[in-house]
């Protein structure tokens, strides 16, 4: 029983991470019908986001102190952070210590920024190239922004962590009336999943409650007849498309402290983040995230010791056998809408 | 002849003197020279020339005359490279055994991989091959290690079987040849300043690209490859003529497959190693990307892309910081620290962005790849019809006698 | 050769002779509803072999959902589509194809990127290899004869001068010529028409008006479905009227015209 707890759990962060780049992926696939391979490249950004803002906030000048001495004798040189001139040592402590949750703030506008370029000036000339020129014009992009993040930050992951509160475990198992030591569970994937629900349901009350949203929405049912209605739903959707990336971003910020993040990691999450989409339903939003945390899930449990003895190996391939499955019996996945892409 | 009309014909000889007199034309620069640095004519680069060009003229098979974009080709070329590994190890050195099970096993491969993928179409087709690669590499790295030696990959050992060839001297290492040739062993021609390297290896590993540009050739100029471009032109129409596309599909896929294989199973004849990354499923974006960058659904531009990726792999990337401040070394200082500083993040380790860069460019403004761009050009210079060029779209069977 | 040539071998094949009528193509109580709505209805009709017989009726009436089930793009509800004792219905477009049933498109669905020749050279080769033919390296010297009658098609529908354009190229009405020639070189035994002239200037539709008349007397069976009631008392030997998802009636031409069903069918919607 345990087990099976620890493993769900386990599969929760690796789930909303999916979840939350497939559901960007599907809002600008449902929105513009673009194929955009340059997703997980924004979930990476986002991630260096976080590190460049802990970089920044530790920035520092070097002042002498008097009442230390290096081993020479001297006074000792000390760094000091700018950010305690101003805000003094305490609070700038905490302000660095909590530099990844405050690199949310500095990612949304940046993000949303990025995306909002990436459509205007390249994905909205796609629409009506065939989807294999928006794979590889993404594809390309894709290679361009690691790149361009593996020029000024190298290519090693980079340690972020997260702040003191949450860096270490707790039982979980005790909760839940288990012996103590049984199911172990770092506070920070917890935070991870809690943000993932909220970011999550921020979205869907986003579309489903505002007139922005509704529009969008009618625009992914029928973009033609919204169009004769006089709205102009063009410029709906490049918000979108800033939005998805937004979200991408966010979700790769409040990833680095489980991952340090490095150069390639969206490309890694890209794979898997299509498999999510197709299984989902190519088109439904509500399917990405229940396929996310499904095949989290799912393969965290596919990594327990039991089940490899048995079928060894199957954690690695099981979500691509999945993805092959259901593609197969059920091209629409989980929860698509007949119709879109069903060929 | 050959059952090629003349433009053929003079294409197929173009390359033929190209890759024939490659050491000549690729070491332009004496070696002394500062220059000698471009020199692209040894051995192992030119190996990777004509290998990647075989493999982008199969995958230019399916996805040129096709439209279907596969994203897992990497995986018949890394199936292709172990059979090739296991023949060497089990049986000869000889690399016929080697390449023949190579190009077998990476097309029966291909046959299960694109029955299955081929169910689907556009984005999805994709999706599943790149799926099946990312699931080949991921078994070739963990549970397959007994067949694939996971990350070490595999090598000849001294210990080896190899039933045909014997036991080996002690101290003698094992190297794959062709009856008695080995692969590695080259002549050196030293002209004054110039050297040029004939290399065994290259030249076997050239001979096999020509017949396989000669097979596409064929294959592009047939009735069989009209029904292919018909497929990527309009699949729906070709139902109501009669035509079943899926067959079609599954054999140019098979036969790109093939490809894949052969020069999967090249490429071990040459570094006599095996591993799971080139099975990675960026390993299958390079063949895009070289496909692509040429001209898909032209007969040269796979066969150019290749060789311009391998180019600028190893030689811009071979550009390091000091030697663009000796290239600029006549500026001002100024003026030499600001070039160098904007062109060194596009060479050197950087070399990747420029592919991207490239890359990119190529997909929005020469959708038809560098073939395009010269087709272009061409018709600037003069009064032919710019579908007058090396493309599928300018051919027809009536121009074909 | 003529097109006389071509479409003769049709009717020898059949041992056609004319004023024996004998059903060929049949409509067996054919049902076809799109969420609720009743698309088509009972719909029995017989074709006779070697006649050319029109289909008509009021926009929205079913013609386009009738003539998607014959070729296999829609599956009906009920009922069955019955060629020369094949059963079609379940079957994909090219086993159809395959039985000898070609239709032209009435938006013409070309290759685009294919010149106009070879557009015609693929339905050609899949009437002469079959719906599968592995050959990777044969050459197009083997097809030189089913290239100059390609040639021919072409010819007798005016195109002859556009052999290597690419068809993306093409006016719409030269399209529609090069959709005709397409269901053309293949000879079929059952040729579907979806309102061949449409699209068409009045002179292209009496040169189309011509070379289907042409065809007629070589025999081959047409189902032709038209707008244009100048085509079909021009071409047609039989109408059958469709209404509603039903046919409301049938007969000659004469008879169609007299019909009062017919008349109040088309009321306020066309001229007959």
């Amino acid at each position: 029983m345990e087990a099976i707890v620890l493993q769900v759990l386990n599969g929760l962060d690796k789930g909303s991470a999916y979840a939350l780049i497939a559901l960007g992926l599907t809002l600008i696939f449902g929105t513009l019908g673009v194929v955009n391979f340059a997703h997980g490249a924004l979930f990476m950004i986002g991630a260096f986001c976080a590190v460049t803002l802990s970089k920044l906030l530790t920035v520092s000048h070097i002042v002498i102190d008097e009442t230390k001495t290096d081993f020479l004798g001297n006074p000792a040189k000390v760094e000091v952070p700018y950010l305690y001139d101003v805000f003094g040592q305490a609070t700038g402590d905490v302000i660095i210590d909590w530099a990844v949750p405050i690199s949310i703030l500095v990612a949304i506008p940046v993000m949303m920024a990025i995306g909002v370029a990436m459509e205007r000036g390249l994905i909205k000339h796609f629409y009506k190239r065939p989807h294999a020129d928006q794979i590889l014009v993404t594809f390309g992009l894709a290679i361009v922004l690691q790149e361009i993040i593996k020029y000024f930050y190298g290519a090693n992951p980079i340690p972020t962590p997260a702040p003191e509160v949450f860096a270490g475990s707790f039982d979980f198992g005790t909760l839940l009336g288990f012996d103590p030591n049984l199911v172990i569970y770092p506070y920070w994937r917890l935070v991870y999943f809690a943000f993932a629900a909220v970011v999550i349901g921020g979205v869907f009350s986003f579309l489903q409650f505002t007139t922005f949203g509704m529009v969008v929405r009618a625009g992914m049912q029928d973009r033609e007849t919204v169009g004769l209605l006089g709205i102009n739903i063009d410029k709906r959707f490049t918000i979108m498309f800033g939005l998805a990336a937004a979200v991408a971003g966010i979700a790769g910020v409040m990833y680095t402290p489980i991952n340090s993040p490095n150069y390639h990691m969206g490309m890694d999450f890209l794979v898997l983040s299509f498999v999510v989409v197709v299984v989902g339903g190519m088109g439904s939003l509500g399917g990405a995230v229940l396929a996310g945390f499904l095949l989290g899930i799912l393969e965290s449990f596919a990594s327990m010791g039991q089940v490899l003895e048995v079928l060894p190996g199957i954690n690695q391939v099981i979500l691509y056998v999945v993805a092959i499955v259901i593609l197969l019996t059920r091209p629409r996945g989980l929860m698509g809408r007949p119709g879109v892409m069903e060929d | 002849m050959l059952g090629l009309n003349a433009r053929d014909l003079q294409i197929l000889l173009l390359v033929a003197i190209l890759t024939m007199f490659a050491p000549f034309f690729l070491n332009p620069f004496p070696v002394d020279s500062s220059l000698a640095q471009f020199n692209a004519g040894y051995p192992d680069l030119m190996q990777r020339f004509v290998i990647f060009g075989i493999f982008a003229i199969g995958f230019n098979i399916l996805f040129g005359l096709t439209g279907y974009l596969s994203f897992g080709h990497a995986a018949f070329l890394g199936a292709g490279s172990y059979a090739a590994i296991w023949m060497m190890k089990l049986l000869t050195m000889n690399i016929i055994p080697a390449i023949t099970l190579s190009i077998i096993v990476a097309g029966l491969f291909s046959l299960a991989v694109g029955y299955i993928s081929l169910r689907r179409s556009g984005i999805y087709f994709s999706i599943l091959t790149l799926a099946f690669a990312q699931m080949s590499y991921s078994l070739a790295y963990s549970v397959l290690t007994p067949i694939t030696g996971g990350e070490t990959g595999l090598q000849p050992k001294s210990n080896d079987p190899r039933i045909l060839d014997g036991a080996l001297e002690p101290g003698e290492q094992a190297r794959a040849s062709l009856f008695g040739m080995e692969m590695s062993s080259s002549y050196e021609l030293v002209v004054s300043g110039w050297v040029f390297t004939f290399n065994v290896g290259y030249y076997v590993a050239a001979f096999l690209m020509l017949v396989s540009f000669y097979a596409s050739i064929r294959i592009f100029r047939s009735p069989f490859g009209l029904m292919l471009r018909a497929v990527k032109s309009n699949q729906n129409r070709l139902g109501y003529t009669g035509v079943s596309a899926r067959p079609y599909n599954l054999a140019a896929f098979v036969i790109s497959g093939m490809y894949a294989g052969l020069a999967g199973g090249l490429m071990v004849a040459m570094d006599t190693q095996a591993g799971a990354e080139r099975m990675f499923w960026t390993a299958s974006g390079e063949v895009v990307l070289m496909t692509i960058l040429g001209g898909a659904g032209t007969l040269i531009g796979p066969v150019l892309g290749a060789g311009m990726i391998k180019y600028m792999e190893n030689i811009i990337s071979k550009i390091n910081q000091s030697v663009l401040e000796s290239w600029f070394a006549w500026a001002p200082d100024f003026l030499q620290d600001f070039i160098v500083a904007v062109i060194y993040p596009f060479v050197g380790k950087g070399w990747h962005l420029t592919l991207g860069l490239m890359f990119m460019l190529v997909v929005i403004f020469l959708p038809g790849g560098l073939m395009q761009g010269i087709g272009k050009i061409g018709a600037l210079f003069s009064r032919k019809k710019p579908n007058d060029r090396d493309s599928v779209a300018g051919s027809t069977p009536a121009a074909a006698e | 050769m003529s097109i006389q040539d071509i479409t003769d071998d049709a009717g020898e094949d059949r041992g056609f002779k004319r004023g024996t009528p004998n059903t060929v193509f049949h409509i067996d109580d054919v049902h076809k509803s799109f969420a609720g709505l009743h698309a088509l209805s009972d719909v029995d009709l017989s074709v006779h072999e070697g006649e050319t017989h029109a289909i008509i009726g009021p926009n929205g009436a079913g013609k386009s959902t009738l003539l998607n089930v014959c070729v296999g793009r829609l599956k009906p509800d009920r009922g069955a589509v019955v060629f020369d004792g094949h059963v079609l219905t379940g079957k994909t477009p090219y086993e159809i194809n395959q039985v000898g049933v070609a239709r032209v498109f009435q938006t013409p669905e070309v290759f685009p990127d294919l010149t106009v020749l070879e557009n015609v050279m693929v339905p050609g080769l899949s009437k002469k290899h079959g719906h599968f033919k592995f050959s990777p390296f044969s050459s197009f010297r083997k097809e030189s004869a089913l290239q100059d009658e390609a040639e021919h098609v072409l010819k007798s529908v005016g195109l002859q001068a556009q052999l290597t354009d690419n068809a993306s190229s093409m006016s719409r009405g030269d399209k529609r010529r090069l959709e005709l020639a397409m269901g053309l070189i293949q000879k079929p035994r059952l040729l579907l028409l979806d309102e061949p002239t449409a699209g068409m200037a009045r002179h292209d539709t009496n040169a189309t008006i011509d070379l289907l008349k042409q065809i007629k007397e070589g025999g081959m069976t047409k189902v032709i479905i038209e707008h244009d009631m100048h085509v079909v008392f021009s071409l047609a030997d039989r109408i059958s009227v469709l209404a509603g998802g039903r046919i409301i009636a049938q007969g000659t031409p004469e008879e169609i015209k007299n019909d009062p069903r017919v008349k109040e069918a088309y009321l306020g919607d066309e001229e007959v």
